[in-house]
């Protein structure tokens, strides 16, 4: 027997393999903490198979929450082969259980939760599938740009110039700033670490070499497509992301504007025209860099300095940087605009895919870089 | 004697120096579907916001539930707050949030209920609002209009308030939608026993499942009671409501 000074409980009455619940007080979303405590330790103490009789005709207060927990208790109750009866049901309880017994009674309890194992393959599966649509879309929307690109080209009328100058300016000449810093910054990097080994030989000389074929070859591309894809790509993603939502793509669509023709070619072309420019600009500034720590550190003076770099930097070195550039840019480029169109309706994508698209594009840009690396020095260039 | 739920009584509201409420006073009884009923730009959206908190009025007071909402602590805001639901006219289910989790989200935060316990309520409620299963695990962006809508009723009822607030429920909803939405409230306060404040413009819902309403004008409240009563007065606004071209065509069915 069981009763409680707060009423909203459940009495129960033995009798043979009988069990009366008289359930009374408030059945609310507020005590249902309470009340499924105490069904539970009935239910512990009911013998399997056995008639349960709930009596609800004393509860004052039925709420959704409580009928719903009477509805569960049952259910739970005939899982255990036990006889279940509700009794004492007024007119508008009987309606509140009829909304709510269909639900209850066909339910399915999800197999998953209980096996960790399959839950991993599960994962595992679904990322998959999941990465092999992304680079299926990735190839169409790659065959996409490259069909509407053959448009350009033979309509060139429809080439969108003042698109493309707006986009130069944009992620090309506005990023200039900071390029320049970046690189300077790197050059003095370069400098300060080799000043220290080379002077220990009395090799001081050769901090020229060392600096002009780092920066030009690999640095000043490397670090300016890492720049512009923290620029430009994010912010394409974005933009293209937003005009997703506010249906401006659709718009567009709808009024037989392509948006390949009108964002992101434009986009791409304007990215792969800057890029090379942008990076000699870094190849010069992570010069300068070096050249202002040589003259400091190691007393070499700038007409020293540009001396020797006529000798060592042969123009193949600066070519080698430059070449990569379209490359990069055209990687930045698709990748930002390929993940902006995959913006679903929800502001909250754009984060994440503003956050993947500029992971993507500088996994890409060193992927790339490492194959013309290798592919390059095999050559012998 | 009927329970009073809701009494506003000489609201006051201005943004800036347009005056919004001159003095407007109403009272809603305890489960009836109470309609706030006006133009465009007539304060009704303003003064259900003033109702739950979102907006204070310049002056005037209102009591919700017994409780004077212009000076009350935060503690007891926070359990008023737990006895009412709201439904917006966007839905504003919570984006990064699936329908199931967004259903859950209050009972999650303001009751010690089990996970497991959650989702019998959470499947109960989905069902109860006439969603179909899968919706359970859809994100706010795969849903229709008319699914958000019944998606962030079942938000508003997770708690069972006691009070249902709701921005012009019918809005973008097509007819038969519209029509569906209506019964579907009418039902669940006829079974569940809740208030029903509703803004709306949706003269079909006037006729149909509003109990009692107010036609806001001028400022001020220019009608007030059944729609029988109202329809009775002579007043510019309330004649532009129930005998232009869209009004009349109702009466006449």
């Amino acid at each position: 027997m069981r009763n409680n000074a707060n009423k909203s409980v459940v009495i129960v009455e033995k009798e043979d393999n009988t069990s009366l619940l008289r359930c009374n007080g408030a059945w609310t979303l507020k005590n249902i903490t309470e009340i499924t405590s105490v069904l539970q330790s009935i239910f512990q103490t009911t013998d399997k198979k056995s008639n349960i009789n709930f009596d609800i005709s004393a509860v004052d207060e039925f709420d959704s929450a409580g009928i719903i927990l009477l509805l569960h208790t049952v259910k739970i109750f005939k899982v255990n082969s036990n006889n279940v009866n509700i009794s004492g049901v007024s007119n508008s309880q009987e309606k509140m259980l009829a909304m709510f017994r269909g639900e209850e009674e066909s339910a399915d309890t999800s197999i998953t939760k209980r096996y960790f194992f399959l839950n991993i393959l599960k994962t595992v599966g679904k990322n998959t599938v999941s990465v092999l649509r992304d680079i299926v879309q990735f190839i169409a929307f790659l065959g996409e740009s490259i069909a509407s690109l053959g448009h350009y080209i033979l309509h060139p009328s429809s080439i969108r110039f003042k698109a493309i100058i707006k986009n130069i300016e944009e992620a090309g000449v506005r990023a200039l700033p900071i390029v320049a810093v970046t690189s300077f910054l790197i050059g003095v990097v370069i400098a300060y670490q080799s000043a220290v080994q080379l002077e220990k030989f009395g090799a001081n000389l050769f901090i020229v070499d060392m600096i002009a074929i780092s920066v030009t070859r690999e640095l000043a591309p490397l670090i300016t497509a890492i720049v512009v894809a923290g620029r430009s790509g994010s912010s394409y993603t974005a933009q293209i992301g937003v005009m997703k939502i506010t249906e401006e793509i659709d718009a567009m669509k709808t009024m037989s504007f392509d948006p390949f023709r009108f964002l992101v070619l434009p986009r791409i072309i304007a990215l792969m025209i800057a890029m090379p420019l942008m990076i000699f600009f870094a190849d010069i500034f992570g010069i300068c860099g070096g050249m202002f720590i040589a003259e400091i550190k190691l007393n070499l003076s700038y007409a020293e300095f540009i001396n020797r770099l006529q000798n060592v930097l042969e123009t193949k070195h600066l070519w080698v940087g430059i070449i990569k550039a379209p490359f990069f840019a055209f990687l930045i480029a698709t990748v930002g605009c390929f993940r902006g169109f995959q913006v679903s309706y929800s502001t909250e994508s754009i984060g994440r895919y503003t956050t993947i698209s500029v992971v993507n594009a500088i996994f890409l840009v060193i992927a790339c870089d490492a194959v013309f690396s290798v592919f390059l020095t095999e050559l012998g260039i | 004697m009927k329970n009073i739920v809701i009494n506003m009584k000489d609201i006051v509201t201005r943004f800036g120096d347009n005056l919004v409420h001159d003095r407007v006073s109403l009272t809603i009884n305890e489960a009836e579907i109470y309609g706030l009923l006006g133009g465009s730009g007539s304060g009704k959206s303003s003064l259900l916001k003033e109702m739950i908190m979102l907006l204070r009025p310049q002056s005037g007071s209102i009591q919700v539930l017994g409780k004077d909402v212009l000076n009350i602590s935060l503690i007891e805001a926070e359990e008023l707050k737990q006895k009412w639901g709201v439904l917006f006219q966007s839905g504003a289910l919570f984006s990064s949030l699936t329908v199931a989790e967004n259903i859950g989200i209050a009972l999650k935060e303001h009751t010690d209920l089990t996970k497991d316990f959650i989702d019998v309520i959470v499947r109960a409620k989905i069902n109860m609002v006439g969603l179909p299963r899968y919706a359970a695990k859809l994100y706010p962006a795969e849903l229709s209009g008319g699914m958000v809508k019944r998606a962030s009723l079942a938000r508003a009822l997770a708690m069972d308030p006691k009070i249902l607030f709701l921005d012009e429920p019918t809005s973008g909803l097509d007819p038969v939608g519209a029509e569906e939405f209506d019964q579907l409230i009418l039902g669940l306060r006829d079974l569940l026993g809740f208030t029903v404040v509703m803004v709306t413009h949706d003269l079909d819902s006037i006729w149909n499942i509003v109990d009692r309403f107010c036609v806001l004008g001028d400022h001020k409240i220019v009608a007030q009671g059944t729609l029988d009563e109202v329809i009775k007065i002579n007043h510019p606004v309330i004649e532009g409501f129930f005998k232009g071209a869209r009004g009349s065509i109702r009466g006449r069915m």
